[in-house]
């Protein structure tokens, strides 16, 4: 078994080059799992729209089934009734996962800072990027998509 | 004329009426409401054959001798008027007859003002909350409920 | 031989239709109860997005209310901010401009159609035409752009002021809108003709979902899903606000209250609303330029220094230079937008850079504290919304914060009646009935 540890670490080289080829796969075919409750939903429409076409990236195809996705894009605000729905969808997805919280309602609470609302969604769940705005424009969209390709492409298995 | 009509058939439980701007109102007592809405649609020179609005004001801040009002809005399709008709309710007993046997919108609306006033309507048929979850401990749009009191079911309470 | 078959037991199946459902455009839970694929019962649970828009109202001013009220219904957001202002005015009793109301109008009704056009093509979305869609938000992104110019923001614009509006039209909106209208008009003939005759769409759309006249009375319906039974009211007719009575449109009411009146209505509907906004534009009055400078303009940052260090002669008599989002804070525009109330109207930058009083005005009206403070009493004030009559009932005690915001939400009484409309279909045609109710969450649970 000793030997055979030590024949991997001279393929060092091979492993990153493997890795490289899995996270170029992977970040070009982006299964998404949108979660949309609210406004940004909208502009969550017009980045999949033909206009900012988010499928020229590769993640145009939501997959509307957590055990079948790998990026879950959390859209518009997070009520208490709702947190604990999120959290079991959170839980439902296989590795690896990714969430991106659109919009500032989830990234912060936005301005609704009453009893209702979930200030944030990193309380909840880990996020891996942030898009603020409210609504964020579909160039801000784009511009955390390709973020979190960035992220993909470097993602280890451990 | 509807205020004339109105005061000429209930006249010792009309408290006070007015028209600001434009807009008929009467207050009522809480006894006679559902006589009151009875007449109101089968009466047929005022024929208010609409419920538009049922919902309620907590006026702990305003120096008035109740607390609360239920304010119900009443359109009329034929005639093309409308009135306004508010009932006075004291802290002590908070509670009115309901109105749902002569429409059936008053059952939401009535859910929606117990979740968020905690006012009683006798003779509801379902009477829980609709915007809430039901772990929630108070009415958070009475005046004395601070805006950020949150109850988390998961996650940090701050 | 024969086969025996035994008695099985009979039980009804509980199929909870969750909150994050790929077909439902909100959240929203239904409970069925079902009996092989007929549906016996439904229990419609609602709430998911409530953010306490009306406890949230009672904190700031009245000023501070607009951003929240265009988060309502999401996707016509001007219709909201306008309703609430309107109300606003009438508890003050003040008069607006002719020019603000045809602005008004205007801005409504494109409003409008953005929310028929989402609505319709979300609701053919899921019923599998897909290229509907896609073309249907084609046709919305030309609207976003007139009224990002216009505005500055495509979705939540708040661009409602107390007596008027935040800014006036850009010189060339007419041209631009125009051009946008002929696009609009080309993607609901293509629309047309791909689904309005089309056997799938036809055969699931037609016969379900159907609610009688005397139901929807009862539970208070308004809007399409009441036009569609047969009853003509319609806000804009009925009790006319702003300048519609001098506007020729027609209403599209249907007959049999089914998914595929509603659909035909709303096709009509955005054709009549781009028929007023052809109208208003030609109808506009140009609005006075108050134009007695002596043409000398001078740019606000300027003018600001100049009136820190005092060299204040001069200074009324030029005309500031502000970003063109802000015409309507120039002396020049003032009166188009603004009504002449100084109570509740910001005064002209000119004013406000130029001397003390205009400072002042500014002032009063927009830090904490102080603010407008209209006379104590309540008022209703109802517009036409895409979904229905959109009321807000603004209760004021004479400070400078509202007492109470009231919003009467126009799905809140058509989700009431959803689970007297699905039941006895089939499980698949929840997905057309709930596309054709148009329920926006942010307007449900506010």
């Amino acid at each position: 078994m000793i030997e055979k540890e030590a024949d991997l670490s001279s393929m060092g080289f091979f492993t990153t080059k493997v890795n490289d080829m899995v996270g170029w796969a992977r970040k070009y075919s982006i299964f998404q799992y949108p979660f949309v409750t609210a406004c940004c939903g909208m502009e969550y429409m017009a980045t999949a729209c033909s206009h900012y076409d988010v499928d020229r990236f590769g993640a145009g195809f939501p997959r509307f089934s957590p055990r079948q996705s790998d990026v879950l894009f959390v859209v518009g605000t997070i009520s208490h009734k709702l947190a604990p729905v999120l959290k079991r969808i959170y839980d439902q997805m296989t590795e690896p996962k990714w969430v991106v919280a659109f919009g500032v309602c989830t990234c912060t609470g936005g301005f609704y800072d009453n009893y209702a609302t979930v200030m944030g969604i990193d309380t909840l769940i880990p996020v891996d990027v942030y898009i603020p705005g409210c609504p964020p424009r579909p160039e801000n969209v784009l511009d955390g998509l390709m973020k979190l390709q960035e992220k993909i492409q470097s993602h280890h298995d451990s | 004329m509807i205020l004339e009509k109105i005061k000429a058939n209930f006249g010792q439980a009309v408290l006070e009426t007015h028209s600001f701007r434009g807009d008929d109102t009467a207050l009522v007592s809480r006894e006679k409401i559902f006589e009151l809405a009875k007449f109101l649609k089968e009466d047929p020179e005022l024929d208010f054959n609409i419920l538009m609005d049922l919902t309620a004001v907590d006026y702990l801040k305003m120096e008035k001798p109740y607390r609360y009002e239920v304010v119900y809005h009443f359109f009329s399709l034929a005639k093309k008027h409308r009135v306004r008709i508010k009932v006075p309710l004291t802290e002590e007993n908070p509670s009115v007859a309901t109105l749902t046997s002569l429409w059936p919108i008053a059952n939401w609306f009535e859910r929606e003002v117990w979740d968020m006033f905690g006012i009683r309507f006798e003779g509801h048929p379902n009477l829980k909350r609709i915007m809430m979850y039901e772990e929630f401990v108070g009415h958070p749009l009475r005046k004395d409920y601070p805006v950020r009191k949150r109850q988390p079911l998961i996650g940090p309470k701050n | 031989m024969t086969l025996e078959l035994k008695q099985t037991r009979k039980e009804s199946m509980f199929l909870n239709m969750g909150p994050s459902h790929p077909a439902m455009h909100g959240i929203i839970r239904i409970l069925l109860e079902l009996d092989g694929e007929t549906v016996v019962n439904s229990d419609v649970e609602i709430g998911y997005l409530h953010r306490a828009f009306e406890k949230m109202s009672e904190e700031g001013g009245y000023l501070q209310v607009i951003p929240y009220t265009d988060r309502l219904n999401y996707v016509s957001p001007l219709i909201n901010n306008f309703g609430y202002v309107s109300a606003v005015e009438k508890l003050f009793g003040i008069d607006i401009t002719e020019r603000t109301k045809y602005i008004r109008v205007i801005m409504s009704e494109i409003s409008r159609v953005t929310d028929h056009l989402t609505c319709v093509g979300a609701s053919a979305m899921e019923l599998g035409a897909f290229t509907v869609f896609l073309y249907m938000i084609k046709a919305r992104e030309f609207l976003y752009e007139l009224i990002e110019d216009v505005t500055g923001a495509r979705l939540t614009v708040s661009y409602a002021r107390v007596g008027g509006v935040k800014a006036d039209l850009t010189p060339d909106f007419k041209e631009k809108t125009l051009k946008a209208l002929t696009e609009t008009r080309k993607v609901l003939k293509e629309v047309n003709q791909l689904i309005t005759r089309n056997r799938i769409f036809v055969d699931r759309m037609k016969g379900v979902g159907v609610i009688s006249k005397e139901d929807a009375l009862a539970y208070g319906i308004t809007g399409p899903f009441l036009r569609s039974t047969g009853v003509d009211y319609d806000v804009r007719k009925d009790q006319p606000y702003y300048v519609y009575d001098r506007f020729d449109f027609d209403i599209p009411v249907g007959e049999k209250g089914d998914n595929y009146d509603r659909y035909l209505i709303r096709m009509e509907e955005m054709e009549q609303s781009l028929r007023i906004v052809e109208q208003g534009l030609e109808q506009i009055p140009q609005g006075d330029l108050n134009v007695d400078t002596e043409g000398r303009v001078i740019p606000a940052a300027q003018m600001v220094d100049e009136a820190k260090m005092g060299h204040t002669s001069g200074l009324i008599q030029l005309e500031v230079m502000t970003d063109p989002t802000l015409e309507g804070s120039t002396e020049r525009f003032y009166k188009n937008v603004n009504a002449c109330n100084k109570k509740t109207a910001m005064p002209p930058k000119e004013e406000t850079y130029g001397n003390i009083e205009g400072l002042m005005n500014h002032f009063k009206i927009v830090m904490g504290g102080h603010g407008i403070r209209p006379p104590q009493g309540e008022v209703y004030f109802a517009v036409e919304g895409a979904n229905g009559e959109l009321g807000f009932y603004v209760v004021s005690d004479g400070t400078d914060r509202p007492y109470r915001v009231r919003v009467r939400p126009p799905c809140f009484t058509i989700m009431a009646a959803l689970s007297k409309l699905i039941q006895g279909g089939s499980v698949a045609d929840i997905v057309p009935t709930f596309g054709s109710v148009n329920m926006i969450g942010g307007e449900l649970d506010r």
